[in-house]
């Protein structure tokens, strides 16, 4: 369970998310939208202790990731998922070497790794793909990769920043199919998304994040002209550099 | 422990290989500059080796002795001498010894001294001083004792000695430490074009739960490397140039400063030693400075 509880990240004089409290169960799938600059990105990375609070607290695990030190960062971040919007896989490693990347990191043995990258891969419907390079992949097959990389550290949580907005709307809803297949395991999905359509048909929770506040909180809610951004993709993601 | 260091191996061989051109940059950077450096290391223990070597011929402190001093009061003298700090030999000369190394040291015209109906030198004590830097205190303690005639003393020279090898050694050490900062900051900069290079890998390899030591070790490594290969590079070049000078002028410089060069052996080994340390602490340094920016969350 996360749990933000009157939560304030400034920027100098911006606001970032002000005084937002809410509470994500085991197992949702949360559809995060708003504006650009709305204060998703910080939403997300407060949860990632990528930056931290200047007031309030957020429990996770039952843990305050505020209160942190530096050395335990990384364990925090080993229990969650990123799907990054333009996907940020290397492109001199294969698919295989790809998603092994993420277990080396957090030093998984090697005589796990085959068994797992198998398991992950046939989730994403890329069995047999393993040794081919990005650049030999479509773009929605190449999302499939990064979710598979996401994925194969048996994260609690997956965040997802614009899974979607790279992608044409058939290759969108696939992906979508497969984000709800990890969900339906038992996996949280936060999932900061402008499409529309994807947020209605999709029927899932929605929060509103609009200058830096929680303006909606729907149990089954839909997108909202409000929410559009004029500049969604063209940021490069929340996570960009 | 060793999947850990043989994959950061594994991934800063193929971060030079990949920066090449800029590997290459770095090493022939840090190799100009510990050449310099080795230059100047060569050059400072020569120059301290003659200056020891000079500083020996001033090290003695001579003092002569009233007429009327006899042999057992003189004795008397030498026991006060020996008790003093900074004293290591206390030695007698008889005026007619020190008649006799006159006339060695005249030579062939020694027989002038011979037409002396007297002896005029006066007996005298020799006091050999530990570290010439502290001549003066010995100097100045035996002046005025009782039956010192006069002292004989190059203080002059003494102080000039003790002045231009501190100063020497004083000037070396900016000049290298200056250079050192000079090779961190060329290696520091070529890594962090690396670092921007991986920018993103790095950014998710932070996001995913990477430690800073695991991302931080391949580009640890690969300065390191760099570092030692410069390393044995300028070592083994100032090996071969200095052992062309002591064969080449090694004899001729000899006799021009009544010294010989260091050994070849002895330089070689320091040298290597230094280098190598050196090359791995700016390599290591260089690295960890350009990386702090990327670690910082």
């Amino acid at each position: 369970m996360i749990e933000y509880k009157n939560v304030t990240k400034l920027y100098g004089d911006k606001v970032g998310i002000k005084d937002v409290s809410i509470q994500i169960d085991d197992g949702e799938f949360v559809f995060l939208v708003g504006p650009s600059g709305a204060g998703k990105s910080t939403f997300v990375k407060l949860l990632l202790r990528i930056i931290n609070a200047d007031a309030g607290t957020i429990l996770y695990n039952g843990y305050d990731v505020t209160d942190l030190d530096n050395v335990h960062i990384p364990k925090h971040r080993r229990s969650m998922g990123i799907i990054f919007q333009d996907f940020s896989l290397l492109p001199k490693k294969t698919v295989y070497e790809n998603i092994a990347f993420a277990m080396e990191i957090i030093q998984k043995p090697h005589r796990m790794m085959k068994e797992q990258i198998t398991r992950v891969l046939e989730l994403v419907g890329l069995t047999g793909e393993e040794k081919k390079y990005p650049h030999e992949l479509s773009i929605g097959e190449q999302q499939r990769v990064a979710i598979a990389r996401a994925i194969v550290n048996n994260p609690s949580i997956l965040i997802a920043d614009e899974p979607t907005g790279n992608l044409d709307p058939v290759t969108g809803w696939e992906i979508m199919k497969i984000l709800d297949k990890i969900n339906k395991r038992g996996t949280t999905v936060i999932m900061v998304t402008h499409s529309q359509e994807i947020v209605n048909a999709m029927d899932n929770r929605v929060v509103a994040i609009e200058d830096g506040l929680i303006v909606r909180d729907e149990e089954r809610g839909n997108y909202r002209p409000e929410d559009d951004s004029n500049d969604n993709n063209a940021e490069g993601g929340i996570f960009s550099l | 422990m060793n999947t850990r260091l043989i994959l950061a191996f594994r991934q800063a061989f193929s971060q030079i290989r990949r920066n090449l051109a800029m590997s290459f940059a770095s090493l022939f950077s840090i190799t100009a500059i510990m050449i310099v450096l080795g230059v100047f290391f060569i050059l400072i223990v020569n120059v301290n080796n003659i200056a020891e070597s000079v500083k020996q011929d001033f090290d003695t402190i001579q003092l002569y002795l009233d007429a009327d001093v006899t042999e057992e009061q003189a004795e008397d003298l030498m026991d006060d001498i020996k008790g003093m700090d900074n004293v290591e030999t206390v030695t007698y000369l008889d005026k007619n010894d020190a008649m006799e190394r006159w006339k060695k040291k005249w030579g062939d015209n020694a027989n002038l001294l011979d037409r002396l109906k007297t002896n005029p030198l006066p007996n005298s004590i020799i006091i050999q001083v530990l570290r010439l830097e502290d001549a003066n205190s010995v100097y100045n303690a035996t002046k005025d004792m009782t039956g010192v005639e006069d002292v004989s003393y190059y203080q002059d020279t003494v102080e000039k000695l003790v002045t231009i090898t501190d100063a020497i050694q004083v000037g070396a050490i900016v000049i290298i430490v200056f250079m050192i900062i000079i090779s961190i900051v060329v290696v520091s900069n070529t890594i962090k074009l690396t670092v921007i290079a991986r920018g993103k890998e790095i950014m998710i390899m932070k996001y995913i739960g990477a430690t800073n030591w695991f991302v931080r070790a391949p580009f640890l490594l690969e300065g390191v490397l760099i570092g030692i290969v410069s390393a044995l590079i300028s070592g083994g070049l100032i090996t071969y140039l200095y052992d062309f000078i002591v064969k080449n002028y090694g004899v001729d410089i000899a006799l021009l400063v009544s010294t010989g060069l260091v050994p070849e052996m002895f330089l070689v080994k320091n040298l290597f030693i230094i280098f190598i340390a050196l090359g791995t602490s700016i390599g290591a340094c260089g690295s960890v400075i350009s990386m702090r920016r990327f670690l910082d969350n």
